[in-house]
């Protein structure tokens, strides 16, 4: 039994970590009966084990991994690697019931996405629990977003109710879902086809400890959604890894129409005024996609768009002052407009991120801002190329 | 802290008091406390704060809830006016 990546606490690895059945009823090297629980990698040819696999529990509906709580370096790793937007779409386990701690027939079920972040975060936060784990073939999506798809939902509980045979594992008929969940699940259906009860559990995972000890009750603030100054920090990256291809073809695009001037093409004012466009862009997509989200509740207005803009503006107005003395006038006022314009986007973007925009508010405010951008943009660039003569 | 707060007056969230049972469910799964039950009635008390998400609709067993759920990301709200299609997201982990 490795001891690095199992359970805790250590000193009690009999509760959790040891080797579920005695070796002769079913790891022994002579039964070959061909349905003998591989304990290790090595067991079934072709097979690798996840890291988090700790054991295997013998259930009436087959041998069921029990999994660890404690996270290696490998998982945060991969979560930070998820966060930056590498490699994040085959960030997925298979689904299927997974046990935590040594649960018996009377533990609860939890359900949860097959997003290899959400079910790392989920084991780690139940640690001390004895439970089960339904695990949804989201397609390697959240909770909230399968939801939203409808693959986190009332069909694919059932599925999985159904392949796992976890009916016949327990003798209880309730389910807990995690709250946000529930856009994309009826609890009526559920419990009309099967005869599950479902819970709407917390939205936050670090919840679930007071939930289970207070006999799975929820208090008011573990139903409500936040968008805390953290919470907004870690989306920040994915929202500019989102947006390099772009940024890598308007940089080029600016190169290009920096070196147009009256002896028609110039490499060395492509270099200088194409270098100063550039930095004036990446001022305005770093305030509208990492400043802007990170001081929403400071910005004025309500719409994305307009506390983006504002934020622009508060930077373009920073920056003529700064350059005052390389600056004309035009080159002012592009610089003022195309970093407000290109902040309002970006902000108006992070919309899909947040946690309390509606889609209905979020088109409206598309609807009126964007005409007011696209202008913004024509006389910033019109500015800046007038500007080289 | 100002607490975050969007637009008024946008959301598509109705209610039909008549059909209602006063289960609870829609407060139960609400993330954004949009309503209370009082006298075996639910009430929206905070019909702005909706954010679209359909859950209280998919759960009411009455349908007295109704709202048009959808994806609130720009780039899908963009290519559902270019393409006609409702919008839909697949920008993964964040929508
Ligand atoms: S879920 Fe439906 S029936 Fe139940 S309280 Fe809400 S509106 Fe009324
Ligand atoms: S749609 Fe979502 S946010 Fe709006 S009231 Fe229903 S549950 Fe609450």
């Amino acid at each position: 039994m490795s001891e690095n990546n199992c359970c805790p606490p250590p000193g009690n690895e009999t509760a959790c970590c040891a080797p579920p059945a005695p070796a002769e009823a079913c790891c022994s090297p002579w039964n070959d009966s061909g349905n003998c629980c591989p304990t290790a990698a090595s067991d079934l040819p072709g097979y690798k084990l996840w890291p988090f696999v700790c054991g295997w529990l013998d259930s009436s509906a087959g041998k069921i991994p029990q999994i660890a709580t404690r996270l290696t370096a490998a998982d945060i790793i991969g979560r930070w690697q998820m966060r930056w937007g590498l490699g994040r779409a085959r960030y997925s386990i298979a689904p299927g019931l997974y046990a935590i701690g040594t649960p018996s027939d009377d533990s609860p079920v939890l359900v949860t996405a097959n997003y290899k972040m959400t079910f790392d975060i989920v084991r780690r936060d139940m640690h001390d629990h004895d439970a089960w784990l339904l695990v949804l073939n989201t397609k390697g999506v959240n909770v909230w977003c399968a939801a939203g798809k409808g693959t986190f939902g009332t069909d694919e509980i059932l599925r999985q109710l159904q392949r796992s045979k976890l009916p016949q594992v327990i003798n209880h008929r309730t389910l807990i879902l995690p709250q946000l969940g529930a856009p994309g699940v009826a609890a009526h259906k559920v419990s009309k086809a099967s005869g599950f009860k479902v819970i709407y559990g917390p939205v936050r995972s670090n919840d679930l400890h007071e939930f289970l000890k207070n006999g799975q009750k929820v208090t008011p603030e573990m139903r409500r959604v936040t968008f805390s100054f953290i919470e907004r920090l870690v989306l920040t990256p994915v929202e500019l890894v989102s947006m390099w291809q772009h940024v890598l073809w308007s940089i080029l695009a600016l190169f290009i129409l920096g070196g147009i001037g009256p002896q028609i093409f110039s490499f060395s004012t492509a270099w200088t005024r194409g270098g100063a466009a550039v930095a004036a862009g990446l001022a305005g997509l770093f305030t509208g996609a990492v400043i802007a989200p990170l001081l929403l509740p400071w910005l004025p207005g309500r719409a994305f768009a307009i506390k983006g803009a504002s934020a622009g503006l508060a930077v373009g107005l920073l920056g003529v002052l700064l350059f005052n003395e390389s600056l004309n006038w035009l080159n002012s006022l592009a610089l003022i407009t195309t970093v407000s314009a290109v902040s309002s986007w970006c902000a108006m973007n992070f919309t899909g991120s947040s946690t309390f925009t509606s889609p209905s508010g979020v088109e409206k405010e598309m609807r009126q801002t964007i005409p007011a951008q696209v202008a913004a943009m024509l006389v910033g660039g019109l500015c800046w190329l007038v500007s080289a003569f | 802290m100002p607490s975050l707060r969007y637009l008024e007056n946008v959301v598509t969230l109705r209610l039909n008091a008549e059909k209602c049972i006063g289960c609870g469910m829609c407060a139960e799964v609400c993330p954004h406390g949009v309503f209370a039950i009082e006298g075996k009635k639910a009430l929206l008390v905070d019909r702005d704060a909706c954010i679209e998400c359909g859950a209280c609709a998919g759960n009411c067993p009455v349908e007295a809830l109704t709202v048009k759920a959808g994806v609130g990301c720009a780039s899908a709200i963009i290519s559902g006016w270019l393409t006609g299609k409702e919008p839909s997201c697949d920008c993964g982990g964040s929508c």
